[in-house]
C-alpha cells in the first residue's frame, strides 16, 4: 500500500498508529479498569481510608493533620499565629504545614543553618510544651518529614505528650497510654520499618471519648 | 529485635523475593523474545500498526523506528499539556506553560521522569494517566528492547538482522508491563494506595480545620512507575506521599518491583547467549556494587553527620517515620542504581556522605542494576570495555561471547560511554557559570549549593530523574538544558548501543581456545567491577571534590 513512500516516512505512519492504539490501551482501558475494580473490591482503600467520628469524616488515617490553636496574636501579615493546641497529641513539623494539595518536605541540607535555627528553636518549644528537659526531645518531633504529611510519630514523642494531654482533658494516664497503644504499629512482620504511633488515629479516639 | 538486625532482615527479604522469581521470570522473558508466535491480541494490533511481524530489521531500521515513535511520543506529551485546559478531567487546572511542557514531555519518554513542577497544582488527571502513565510503559519498553537487540547481536551470526522493533516493543508491553502492572495495582491498593478520579475529597478534622484530600489513579500508576523504573510521582513527595507508598510493605513492594526486571535480564541474557553464567557473571558485578552502596548509605545516615543533623540527634529531616533511615536508604541506592528516580526521603536532606552516595550511584551510568534494559545494555558495554583492557595486558585480540571486539566495536563503546559524563559536566559548567542558574540553588552556604546542581545534571544525563529537590528548576534555563540533557542522555547511547548490536551480529563467532578469557569466573566479575568504578569514578571525581566530598570529609 504504502510502500512506495521513503522507509523513515512510513517509519513515521507505523509509529503514529502505534502510539494511538496504546494511548488507547494503556492510557484509557487500563485506569478505567483498574479504578473499577479497585472501587468494587476495596472501596474504602481506594478513597483513601477516610476515618470518622460519630459519624463526620475528620480525616485519612494515612494523611497527617496540624492540632493546632490561634494564638490571639497576629504576625507581620496580620495572619493568626497558631500554636499547638495542649488538649490533642502533636505531629511532627511539616515543611507544607500538612496541606495536602502540597506534599513535600524542606530540601534543606545537613548543615543549612535555617534547618540547624529551626530544630534548636522547635526542640525548645517542644520541651517548654511538654514540660521536660530539651534533651529528651526525640528527633522526629524537630524535624520535618519528606511528604509533609507523615502521620506518623515516633512512640518516644507520643510517650512524651501523654502526661500533658491526661492532664488537660482530665483523663488519667493510664486511659491515655491504653488509647496510644492502640494506635501503636510495631515494624511489619517484626522487621520491615519501623515502630510507630498513628497521630491521627489516636487523636479522633479522643474525639470519640468526647 | 535491634535497629541493625531488623534493618538486615529488610534487605535479606527483598533479596530473597528476588531469587524467588529469577528463574521463572528470567526465563519467561527470554521466551518471550525467542518465540515466533504471536497471540491473537498481538496479530490485531499489527494489522493496526501496518506492519508484518515476521518481517526483521537491520540496526538502522531498528533504530529509525525506535526514534520515530519517540519522537512522536514527545510532540503527542507536549501536545495534551498544552491543551489539557480543554480537555477533560482537568480538574481546572491551567494548561501547562510550553517551557515546562517541553521538560516534562522529554522528561518522561526518555524514562527519567524527572519532575520540575509540582503535580497536584500543574497535572490534571487526564494527562497523568493517558499522557505520563503511558509513557511509564513505552519508555521501559524502548530500553528493554535495545538490551534485547544487544543481547542478538552477541548470540546472533552472519546476519544484519537484529529483530523488529514493533513487535518487541509490542510483546514488552503486552506480555510483560501489563500483566504485572495490573496484578500490582489490586496489591498495591490492598495495601493503601488510593485508585479513584476525585477532584478531592475535604474532610473537617477533630479541631475544626479543614483539609482537602487529593485523589487521583495512584495505585495504576505507582505501580508501572516502579516496574518501568520511571520514577514520576503521582504526587510532589513522590513515593514518601502515604497515597503513594502507606507504609513499610507497600514500600518494599516497590523496591521488590524497581529492581525485579533489570535484575532478571541478566538471566534472560544468559539463557540467550546459550551460557547461564555469563548472566551470572553480570549479576555478580550488579549486586556486589548495589550491596556495598546500601551499606555505604546505612553507615552514613546512620552516623548522621551534618550540624542541623546532630542537632537533631538523627538524619529524620525529609524521612518518614514509618520508613526510618534503613528502609529510605535502600530505597534511595535502589532507585538511583536503576533509573527510576523516586523517592521515598528527600535526598536533599541526606547526610553529606549519605547523599553523595546516590549521587555517585547514578554516576556509575545506572548499571548496578539500572533501568529496565538500560541496566543491561550499559552493563554488557563495560564489559566489552572490560574485555578489551584485557586484551590490552595479555597483547591478544579481545573476545566477549565469541564475537571479536574490532576497532569498530571499540569506537562506538567509547563514543557510548563518552556521552553522558560530557552531557552532565558540561552541563554542571555551563549552569554554574550563569547568574540566574545559581539563582535557584536553595543551599547556598555550603558546598551542598554546588551538589545541587551536579545533581540535577547527572539525574538528568543519566535518565534517573531524583533531585536534590531544594533547587527550583522551573525556570526557562533549566527545563530547556535539562529537557535536552535528557533526551541525548537517552537516545545517542541508544543509537550506538543498536549499532553495536548490528556489528556483532555480522561477525563470524570466533571458536574458544586456550587463551580465551574466561568471563563468567570471579576474576573476569572483579575486573568488571573494577572498569566499573575506575571509568567512571575517575571521570567524576573532580566534581564529586567539589560538592559532596568538600562537605563531608
Amino acid at each position: 500500500m504504502a510502500s512506495n513512500l521513503p522507509g523513515s516516512v512510513r517509519q513515521f505512519g507505523v509509529a503514529l498508529r502505534a502510539l494511538l492504539v496504546f494511548t488507547a490501551i494503556l492510557g484509557i482501558v487500563y485506569p478505567l479498569v483498574m479504578t473499577g475494580v479497585a472501587q468494587a473490591l476495596l472501596h474504602g482503600n481506594a478513597n483513601g481510608s477516610i476515618i470518622k467520628v460519630n459519624g463526620k469524616e475528620v480525616a485519612s488515617d494515612l494523611i497527617g493533620q496540624t492540632y493546632t490553636m490561634d494564638s490571639g496574636k497576629k504576625d507581620s501579615d496580620g495572619k493568626a499565629i497558631m500554636v499547638a493546641d495542649p488538649k490533642w497529641f502533636q505531629t511532627r513539623p511539616s515543611a507544607s504545614d500538612y496541606d495536602a494539595k502540597a506534599s513535600g518536605g524542606s530540601n534543606l541540607g545537613p548543615n543549612n543553618a535555617d534547618l540547624l535555627a529551626a530544630v534548636d528553636e522547635r526542640r525548645k518549644a517542644v520541651a517548654a510544651l511538654e514540660g521536660v528537659d530539651a534533651s529528651q526531645v526525640p528527633p522526629d518531633a524537630v524535624t520535618a518529614s519528606g511528604s509533609g504529611l507523615d502521620p506518623n510519630i515516633s512512640p518516644a514523642y507520643a510517650a512524651l505528650q501523654v502526661n500533658r494531654v491526661a492532664r488537660e482533658r482530665g483523663l488519667s494516664v493510664e486511659q491515655v497510654q491504653k488509647l496510644v497503644k492502640d494506635s501503636t504499629e510495631g515494624r511489619v512482620l517484626g522487621f520491615l520499618g519501623e515502630p510507630r504511633v498513628n497521630v491521627v488515629k489516636l487523636n479522633a479516639s479522643l474525639a470519640a471519648l468526647g | 529485635m535491634s535497629d541493625t538486625a531488623a534493618g538486615l532482615l529488610q534487605v535479606g527479604l527483598l533479596l530473597a523475593c528476588l531469587a524467588a522469581v529469577y528463574r521463572p521470570f528470567g526465563g519467561y522473558l527470554a521466551r518471550v523474545y525467542t518465540s515466533d508466535k504471536d497471540l491473537r491480541i498481538e496479530r490485531a494490533t499489527y494489522k493496526l500498526f501496518g506492519v508484518d511481524s515476521k518481517v526483521d530489521q537491520t540496526w538502522a531500521v531498528y533504530a529509525r523506528s525506535l526514534i520515530a515513535f519517540s519522537a512522536l511520543s514527545v510532540v503527542l506529551l507536549y501536545l495534551l499539556q498544552r491543551l489539557q485546559h480543554w480537555l477533560p478531567l482537568s480538574l481546572g487546572l491551567p494548561n501547562v506553560e510550553s517551557g515546562l511542557a517541553f521538560n516534562t514531555a522529554a522528561s518522561f519518554v526518555s524514562n527519567t521522569n524527572w519532575q520540575s513542577y509540582v503535580p497536584e497544582a500543574v497535572m490534571g488527571h487526564l494527562v497523568q494517566f493517558a499522557g505520563l502513565a503511558v509513557q511509564n510503559f513505552l519508555s521501559a519498553a524502548v530500553g528493554i528492547v535495545v538490551a534485547i537487540a544487544l543481547i542478538r547481536g552477541f548470540s546472533r551470526s552472519k546476519t544484519d538482522r537484529l529483530g523488529n522493533f514493533w513487535v518487541d516493543l509490542t510483546r514488552t508491553v503486552l506480555r510483560v508491563l501489563l500483566p504485572i502492572a495490573v496484578i500490582g495495582t489490586v496489591a498495591l491498593v490492598a495495601m493503601g494506595v488510593v485508585q479513584n478520579f476525585s477532584g478531592g475529597h475535604e474532610v473537617t478534622s477533630v479541631v475544626g480545620q479543614t483539609q482537602t484530600l487529593p485523589g487521583g489513579t495512584v495505585a495504576s500508576q505507582e505501580v508501572i512507575k516502579e516496574l518501568g523504573t520511571n520514577g514520576g510521582g503521582y504526587y510532589n513527595a513522590n513515593s514518601a506521599h502515604p497515597f503513594e507508598n502507606p507504609n513499610p510493605l507497600s514500600n518494599l513492594f516497590e523496591i521488590f518491583l524497581l529492581l525485579v526486571i533489570p535484575v532478571c535480564l541478566t538471566r534472560t541474557f544468559g539463557l540467550m547467549v546459550k551460557d547461564k553464567r555469563q548472566g551470572y557473571a553480570i549479576l555478580g558485578v550488579m549486586a556486589t556494587i548495589w550491596s556495598a552502596f546500601v551499606v555505604l548509605a546505612t553507615v552514613f545516615e546512620v552516623q548522621g553527620a551534618g550540624s542541623a543533623t546532630r542537632a537533631a540527634g538523627a538524619a529524620m529531616e525529609g524521612k518518614e517515620t514509618r520508613f526510618g533511615e534503613w528502609a529510605s536508604t535502600l530505597f534511595a541506592v535502589s532507585t538511583t542504581g536503576t533509573s527510576t528516580g523516586a523517592v521515598n526521603s528527600m535526598h536533599d536532606s541526606f547526610t553529606p556522605l549519605g547523599g553523595g552516595v546516590p549521587l555517585f550511584h547514578m554516576m556509575l551510568g545506572e548499571v548496578t542494576p539500572g533501568g529496565t534494559g538500560t541496566g543491561l545494555y550499559g552493563m554488557l558495554i563495560l564489559a566489552v570495555l572490560a574485555v578489551f583492557v584485557a586484551g590490552l595486558m595479555v597483547g591478544r585480540t579481545p573476545e566477549y561471547l565469541k564475537k571479536k571486539i574490532t576497532a569498530r566495536e571499540m569506537k562506538l563503546v567509547s563514543l557510548y560511554i563518552l556521552t553522558t559524563p560530557t552531557l552532565v559536566l558540561v552541563g554542571t559548567s555551563i549552569a554554574m557559570g550563569l547568574a540566574t542558574a545559581r539563582a535557584s540553588i536553595l543551599n547556598t552556604d555550603s558546598p551542598h549549593g554546588f551538589s545541587e546542581v551536579l545533581y540535577a545534571f547527572t539525574s538528568a544525563g543519566n535518565n534517573n530523574g531524583s533531585a536534590f529537590a531544594g533547587i527550583s528548576a522551573n525556570i526557562p534555563f533549566y527545563n530547556t538544558a535539562l529537557g535536552l540533557v535528557m533526551l541525548l542522555g537517552r537516545f545517542v547511547p541508544i543509537v550506538f548501543a543498536l549499532a553495536l548490536a548490528g556489528s556483532l551480529a555480522r561477525q563470524h563467532p570466533v571458536p574458544v581456545t586456550q587463551g580465551t578469557l574466561p568471563t563468567h569466573k570471579a576474576l573476569f566479575v572483579t575486573m568488571l567491577v573494577g572498569v566499573v568504578l575506575i571509568v567512571t569514578g575517575l571521570t567524576y571525581f573532580p566534581a564529586l571534590t567539589l560538592g559532596p566530598l568538600a562537605e563531608g570529609l
